[in-house]
């Protein structure tokens, strides 16, 4: 695997809302047995087909970086975290379906994350203030993921599920509610699976429609410069 | 209350309302010390507002928040979840008879008192609170001057934080590209054990179990240099993350705010030494306003502390037990403030102190604060000085 196909997502969230258990299930399709504290950053890797079956069939590997913490940290803990959001592909934000803060926090968290985005079509935040028209243009995919579905009550969840709509609504995201330690939710031919694997292609996509748009004008050599030069550091 | 909890939810409403009594009955203890000595109000009625208070604020410290809290830490656990109620009050039991031994070696009582009297359990109240406060003033006496001063401060430049941070994503790459590796390894095994399930014949089942054997060696050594890379990650990350907090306190010390914390620093640790080191000799009045201004300083700091602790391990499920404990610390703070600042009061008016709380041994108390004063000192600077030679030699080691 060439080191120009990195395709880097980050996982954020609170502290405590499942990010590491819901990486171990994307990434080794188990569930986590023992969940701890993350310290600094973890990060694992998926494996993703593209085109199966096909003679296009290619594999990704996806990096799933967790980041742990709270938005409430020291400012030495953000900005030592902030070496970890340069040159995104995608965000998945977290939160946990019982705990209402923890999906306002997501606001600060994609502000914290796209701030420090190195990318040259960066979003511009003025004041940190959020403004739903930046992530209306925001190049970056994102994805929601509510966990610990099943600690919700019946009698809850339609009211827990249109605040959710609300918070897609806003992030114009995609979301996905799920338990993190039951795979059956995301077994293959569920919606949620569809909607994850959606998610992936479009992260995917600025490498793919490069490497296309490169391959129709049949330079090779500069396709391989063009492609260097717009994988930033 | 919002400003510790701004992030997280504290959705039962009783602990709320426990921690907002105990909170406003500590702080009328503390107006009812004032209003003494500026003879504010009749004496009478002052006696009652005191002794009123005290049964409230025992009442509370002793059944109320023990309880709850024992109810709440075991609704957290998980298997005992059926007979709360039940588990809940054996708890309390426990801790009841645990607070009852606490007396036993302590010549606090003269054999006068009864057995449900207040005095048996302000003098228990008493002997957490005070140990309490001296670990606390032991440990904030040393760690001020340490925090304050810029001389303790090492110096940290930016590339040194760069060069850190460049090593830790080098790390997390190394990581990446070594799960890469068993990624790709785990398929092509799932692959080629599926091309072996169709392989028959004895050399077909040799070759399958010789293969998947050194595939699967070859990925436990791999995981376990993921795991001392993953490790190696953290310590990295950790030692960013001071790096940049002390960067901070040195931009902060060259503001005008931090200089004047810095001469404060100067002062209070001149201060906390001499107290350190000459515990008996004391003037009375320079005492009391000084002893005012440590315990106004000692809540705000106590107060700091606990948030910040709180933001280390604070999470959804023990938030409600996190702010009884909270509220336990601080009664028995506020209770043990009350008769340690008798020790430092003009005669006069320790008469009514003296009344509402019976006829307790204070001297004792007044031994037992400069004992555990002294111990928690001692121990806190021996822990700062081996901490501080610690961290420079890992700075160098880079």
């Amino acid at each position: 695997m060439a080191s120009l196909d990195r395709v880097k997502v980050l996982v954020l969230g609170d502290s405590g809302v499942g990010k590491s258990s819901l990486v171990h299930l994307l990434c080794q399709n188990q569930v986590l047995g023992n969940p701890s504290w993350t310290v600094g950053c973890s990060v694992d890797v998926r494996v993703q087909d593209y085109k199966e079956g096909t003679p296009d069939e290619k594999t990704y590997y996806i990096e799933l970086w967790d980041v742990g913490g709270s938005v409430g940290s020291a400012s030495s803990i953000k900005s030592t975290r902030a070496v970890f959001y340069n040159s995104v592909n995608g965000i998945i934000l977290v939160h946990d379906l019982t705990n209402k803060k923890s999906s306002q926090n997501l606001y600060r968290w994609s502000l914290e994350a796209l701030n420090k985005d190195s990318s040259p079509t960066g979003v511009i935040v003025s004041n940190g203030d959020y403004d739903r028209e930046q992530f209306a243009e925001n190049p970056v995919p994102l994805l929601l993921i509510g966990t610990k579905f099943d600690q919700i009550p019946e009698t809850k969840r339609s009211e827990v599920l249109t605040r959710t709509a609300f918070l897609s609504e806003d992030f114009n995201a995609e979301e996905i509610n799920l338990d993190c330690t039951n795979p059956r939710y995301l077994a293959a031919g569920t919606s949620n699976a569809v909607k994850l694997s959606r998610f992936f292609d479009k992260v995917r996509i600025p490498h793919q429609f490069l490497s296309l748009s490169l391959q129709m004008t049949g330079f090779t050599d500069r396709k391989r410069f063009n492609f260097k030069s717009l994988h930033y550091d | 209350m919002r400003q510790l909890f701004k992030d997280y939810e504290v959705r039962q409403y009783v602990v709320q309302v426990v921690f907002s009594i105990t909170f406003a009955f500590s702080c009328t203890m503390f107006e009812l010390i004032i209003f003494e000595i500026l003879g504010a109000l009749s004496s009478s009625s002052r006696y009652f507002h005191w002794k009123l208070n005290l049964y409230v604020i025992l009442l509370v410290l002793i059944f109320v928040v023990p309880f709850y809290i024992g109810y709440f830490v075991v609704s957290n656990i998980r298997l005992l979840q059926r007979q709360r109620l039940l588990f809940a009050c054996m708890v309390w039991f426990t801790f009841m008879y645990f607070f009852w031994k606490l007396g036993d070696p302590f010549p606090i009582l003269s054999p006068k008192h009864g057995i449900l009297s207040i005095e048996q359990l302000i003098s228990r109240v008493g002997v957490i609170g005070v140990t309490l406060m001296a670990l606390l003033s032991g440990f904030g006496a040393v760690n001020c001057p340490y925090t304050y001063m810029s001389y303790f401060l090492r110096n940290v430049t930016d590339s040194d934080i760069l060069a850190l941070e460049r090593r830790l994503l080098q790390t997390m790459d190394m990581i990446v590209s070594k799960k890469k590796r068993i990624a790709m390894t785990r398929r092509q095994m799932y692959q080629r054990g599926e091309d072996q399930n169709k392989q028959t014949g004895f050399w077909g089942m040799i070759k399958s179990v010789t293969s998947t054997q050194t595939g699967s060696e070859n990925l436990s050594l791999i995981q376990q240099e993921i795991d001392a890379l993953e490790e190696l990650s953290r310590q990295l990350f950790l030692e960013t993350v001071d790096l940049q907090a002390t960067k901070e306190r040195i931009e902060y010390s060259k503001t005008f705010q931090g200089k004047y914390f810095n001469f404060l620093g100067y002062f209070f640790s001149i201060y906390c030494v001499w107290k350190i080191f000459m515990v008996k000799f004391w003037s009375q009045h320079i005492s009391f306003i000084l002893v005012g201004i440590i315990i106004v300083t000692s809540i705000r700091g106590l107060l700091i502390t606990l948030t910040k602790f709180f933001y280390a391990i604070s999470s959804s499920k023990s938030s409600n037990v996190i702010v009884l404990v909270l509220a336990q610390i601080m009664g028995m703070y506020f209770v043990s403030s009350v008769l340690l600042m008798r020790m430092s009061m003009p005669l006069e008016y320790r008469s009514i102190v003296t009344e509402v709380l019976g006829e307790l041994q204070f001297n004792f108390y007044h031994r037992w604060f400069d004992v555990i004063f002294l111990v928690s000192a001692l121990s806190s600077i021996l822990f700062l000085y081996l901490a501080h030679k610690q961290a420079p030699e890992k700075h160098m080691a880079l």
